[in-house]
């Protein structure tokens, strides 16, 4: 028997900003998922299940949040779960949530993806100290940034395409109003100028800091037939995980990545990924991962994705592949929510419901995440029709 | 639905394992449940893991672990951080949704480390709750004290579930906690947290397990008799303890009747009661009738309580007693939060 | 559903009476309220032996018995057989710059360490896994991509159970290593499964 037909009917975000300090962690879901909820034309008594994810506890030092959010979520007697794979949880937090109407377990589920890093030290929580290791990295770019050295080595790229995406990113977030930086002024010259933090990183071209939860409300088929509103179809899920460790590794293009891309666009039947996909929202927490993803993900084959960006093809304005019109990661960076907003975002788009930063007739996106060493992997496509 | 059936189970837990890391541990156990069926990790259609980050103390500390399960080539993937069980649901689920036949499911915890009580008492509402720092244990004890004085349950059948655990989990060489004591022994012991007794308390243990699921006919190649899943369901309660009867469990009955418990005779249930209280509440909860079923044989979580594996655990000692042929439908629950506010029901048959 | 979903619920909307005592006193916006967690670490069994020759002035890896990988630091598993690791191999302290990133903000942990200073993936002879070290005594803009290094002891009345006892990764002088192919930039370290 053939999975269920899943249909997306409902996409919440709350606003992103550095703190959200109007609301309690439940206050702070619960304005994505009654957002989620009004767009589906449900209440909370017709949701089945809630399925959560955010990245580790220690961001908000609430553990097994699920626990304390029953009654905020309106999950008292209903099944609810957790899910935490590293930096790509949205993601997998979406694909599970997908499974479980899929499987036709639930015929409505609500997912919500979240962090609110102001309530804890995120960076204190990233490196309890660990009495075996030396810590000689600040924060996760001083981790990326020698994967990034590769790449450019690699490839030769030009050294400033990861300001141009940084611009790109910043400028489209600007039509996004849930956005965390809205900066309006923002010239290429000064992301050029911005200090270097992990060379080649500078400082523009990292993700900020956000508190921020985004929801989304999936259906059955025939409930998704029967809505009146915009629908998002899901043509295929994937995951895939790895060692962050091994002789041979490939760390420009893991190996988790290629294959999770394989997975998905085979199940949802595409063969020309660029010419038939409209819209990608991938997880570029450092400028340099939009080309490395390009790459990875079949858009660009080796050493052409820097190129892509170079001819403005990724841009909204104008680009045959428009990355991350919502602004993307680094824009806005609630850790847990990030890949889920990625996966919502994409879903707008095909629902043509994306607002100012709408791809004219989207009909197929791409959503991305992915987290720890580069090793935990979470994609889906959605469509504007069914599968 | 698709029938899938646990065909593989291997475990291990002792009051510590000071010497050896999560992922040192872990990796024999998760050779010899892939190797019982003569399975790799290649032939897995889908993984899943629970284990929690605040128990270890390190954030994103499965990605340790991960490593045992021999990732390279890439697996298909997922982790909670919720019990063992939840992967185990998870995974079910996967395979409901069509296209694989076999999934590999582990759990495990170290509450040596720390202090478990004091880790628990951060699942509490971090705003009005967990500030005052409650004993997670004391938070029972708030439970136990409603029951005792509701006339719900006495001191001596509290005392009769603990010696029965311990009767029990001296034929369970993982329990750590199986030396006998007669009921009136049990009722000699000073209260440690008034009304609770040392007996009435969780044994804590280190340790995990790792559960092989196959659908169809692949489990009928693996398993000469595999246990069937024939029904799972897990629900909450509300987490603000004002606000629920402790005296009862909402959301174990309701588990209960999605997972079709009462639908035929229950021959045994590995009950995930923390405490002799939750054990109590669980066996009416689940309506289970304790002359015609055997509860928790294996001992249960009072003679060895793993954080994040004990659910797991529950279901894997039900399993590997429908292959033995001991009984052939059998009850196996999980739990989660504080005075079993979560809780999960999984129906096992032999064919 | 409400007009508005997000306005607070009627009930408490009106007007709140609070105590005179507090009266005029501002509304609480959040409250701090500190985690305090002891965990008694214990590393297990490859990373004691590891931690216990590093005090000896030796860098201990470990063997798949799969694949004859050798993965350093070890964690007492190779990930590409799943499998508990098969035997200790005694490592060269030298090797070369995988790759790199110079840092140019300070580390709240490492007040030590004064910006800029250059992060790097030391990849030792044998092994077949790189691991995070710092580069010193060169400039960091002098660090290239295959440059070759030896380990910078502390001195021997410093040396504990530790991972600090390499103080960093010095230039040797001799001929880079060659990483010039794109397969090899791609990947880390020397064998491929």
């Amino acid at each position: 028997m053939a999975a269920e037909r899943t249909a997306v009917i409902g996409v919440g975000q709350t606003k992103y900003a550095a703190a959200r300090r109007d609301v309690s962690i439940a206050g702070l879901l619960r304005e994505a998922a009654y957002r989620a909820l009004e767009m589906a034309e449900r209440t909370w008594s017709d949701v089945d299940a809630v399925i959560i994810g955010k990245a580790p506890d220690f961001f908000e030092g609430v553990m097994m949040p699920e626990v304390y959010l029953a009654e905020a979520l309106g999950a008292v007697g209903k099944p609810i779960m957790r899910v935490h794979t590293a930096g790509s949880v949205g993601g997998s937090t979406a694909c599970v949530a997908a499974s479980m109407v899929q499987s036709r377990v639930h015929r409505c589920v609500l997912t919500i993806g979240w962090e609110k890093q102001s309530e804890s030290n995120a960076m204190w929580a990233l490196s309890l100290p660990q009495p075996f290791a030396t810590s000689v990295n600040a924060g996760a770019g001083g981790y990326f940034s020698p994967i990034i050295r590769r790449y450019m080595m690699m490839t030769g790229a030009p050294e400033l395409i990861g300001c141009m995406v940084a611009h790109k990113d910043r400028r489209q977030a600007l039509l996004n109003p849930y956005a965390h930086l809205h900066q309006h002024d923002l010239t290429f010259e000064q992301v050029v100028d911005s200090p270097m933090l992990w060379d080649p990183i500078r400082y523009s071209e990292t993700c900020p800091s956000s508190d921020g939860a985004c929801a989304m409300v999936l259906v059955d088929e025939a409930s998704g037939d029967a809505h009146d509103g915009p629908v998002a179809w899901v043509h295929g899920t994937a995951m895939r995980s790895e060692s962050n460790s091994y002789g041979g590794r490939n760390m420009v293009s893991p190996a988790a990545s290629e294959q999770c891309a394989d997975d998905v666009f085979a199940q949802a039947g595409i063969v020309d990924r660029r010419a038939e996909i409209d819209a990608v929202e991938m997880y570029v927490p450092f400028s340099w991962y939009e080309p490395m993803w390009l790459e990875s993900l079949g858009f660009a084959s080796v050493g052409e994705g820097w190129r892509m960006v170079e001819s403005g093809a990724t841009a909204l304005d104008g680009g045959d592949l428009p990355v991350n019109c919502s602004g993307g990661v680094l824009s806005s960076n609630p850790i847990g929510a990030s890949g889920m907003i990625r996966f919502a975002e994409a879903a707008l788009q095909v629902m043509g419901a994306a607002g100012e930063h709408q791809v004219d007739g989207a009909r197929r996106a791409l959503g991305h995440a992915y987290g720890g060493g580069a090793q935990y992997y979470a994609m889906w496509i959605v469509g504007s029709g069914k599968p | 639905m698709i029938d899938v059936a646990v065909v593989s189970f291997a475990q291990r837990q002792e009051a510590s394992i000071p010497g050896e890391s999560e992922v040192e541990f872990m990796v024999p156990l998760m050779e010899q449940a892939k190797a019982a069926v003569d399975l790799t990790q290649a032939d897995m259609g889908f993984t899943c893991s629970g284990s929690s980050d605040f128990l270890a103390g390190q954030a994103f500390s499965f990605v340790m672990t991960i490593d045992g399960t021999g990732p390279v080539p890439p697996i298909s993937e997922s982790h909670v951080e919720q019990d063992g069980a939840w992967a185990l649901y998870e995974a079910w689920v996967k395979i409901q949704c069509g296209g694989i036949d076999t999934a590999f499911v582990y759990g495990y915890g170290k509450s040596s480390p720390g202090s478990l009580r004091d880790v628990l008492a951060t699942q509490m509402d971090p705003y009005y709750v967990c500030p005052l720092w409650p004993d997670s244990y004391a938070v029972e004890a708030l439970a136990a004290r409603l029951m005792l004085e509701g006339g719900h349950v006495s001191e001596r059948r509290l005392a009769e579930i603990a010696a029965r655990s311990r009767v029990s989990a001296a034929s369970n060489p993982h329990a750590v906690r199986s030396e006998p004591k007669t009921v009136d022994e049990i009722l000699a012991e000073d209260h440690v947290l008034d009304p609770l007794r040392p007996s009435d308390l969780p044994a804590e243990a280190d340790g995990g397990c790792a559960i092989v699921l196959a659908a169809g006919d692949r489990a009928r190649e693996l398993c000469e008799r595999p246990a069937w899943i024939r029904g799972m369901d897990h629900r909450g309660d509300a987490h603000t303890l004002g606000v629920r009867d402790l005296t009862s469990s909402m959301s174990a009955r309701l588990a209960a009747q999605h997972a079709g418990v009462a639908d035929d005779k229950v021959d045994l249930a590995e009950l995930y009661g923390p405490f002799t209280t939750s054990e109590h509440l669980l066996i009416d909860a689940l309506g289970l009738d304790e002359d015609a079923t055997a509860i928790n044989p294996s001992g249960g979580a009072l003679a060895a309580h793993t954080m994040m594996a004990s659910g797991l655990i529950r279901i894997g000692e039900a399993a590997s007693r429908i292959w033995s042929g001991d009984g052939d439908r059998a009850v196996a629950h999980a739990t989660s939060g504080p005075c079993l506010q979560q809780n999960l029901v999984c129906v096992l048959e032999g064919d | 559903m409400a007009d508005d979903p997000l306005a607070p619920p009627a009930a408490l909307a009106g007007d709140v009476t609070v105590p005179p005592a507090v009266a005029g006193a501002e509304p609480v916006q959040s409250v701090c309220t500190p985690i305090r967690l002891s965990y008694t670490y214990t590393p297990g069994r490859a990373l004691s032996r590891y931690l216990q020759a590093m005090a000896g002035k030796r860098i201990l890896g470990e063997r798949c018995g799969v694949t004859g990988q050798v993965f350093v630091p070890p964690r007492g598993v190779s990930p590409l057989a799943g499998t508990t690791t098969a035997g200790v191999v005694e490592l060269a302290d030298t090797g070369y710059v995988d790759s790199f990133n110079i840092t140019r903000v300070p580390i709240e942990r490492r007040p030590d360490l004064k910006p800029p200073y250059c992060s790097a993936w030391i990849v030792l002879d044998g092994a077949s896994v790189g691991f995070m070290g710092l580069v010193i005594n060169i400039p960091p803009e002098e660090v290239r991509i295959g440059m070759r290094v030896r380990a910078v002891w502390k001195p021997d009345d410093e040396l504990e159970t530790s991972a600090a006892n390499i103080g960093g990764w010095e230039p040797t002088g001799e001929p880079d290593e060659v990483i010039d192919d794109y397969e090899r930039l791609g990947r880390v370290g020397g064998q491929q499964p």
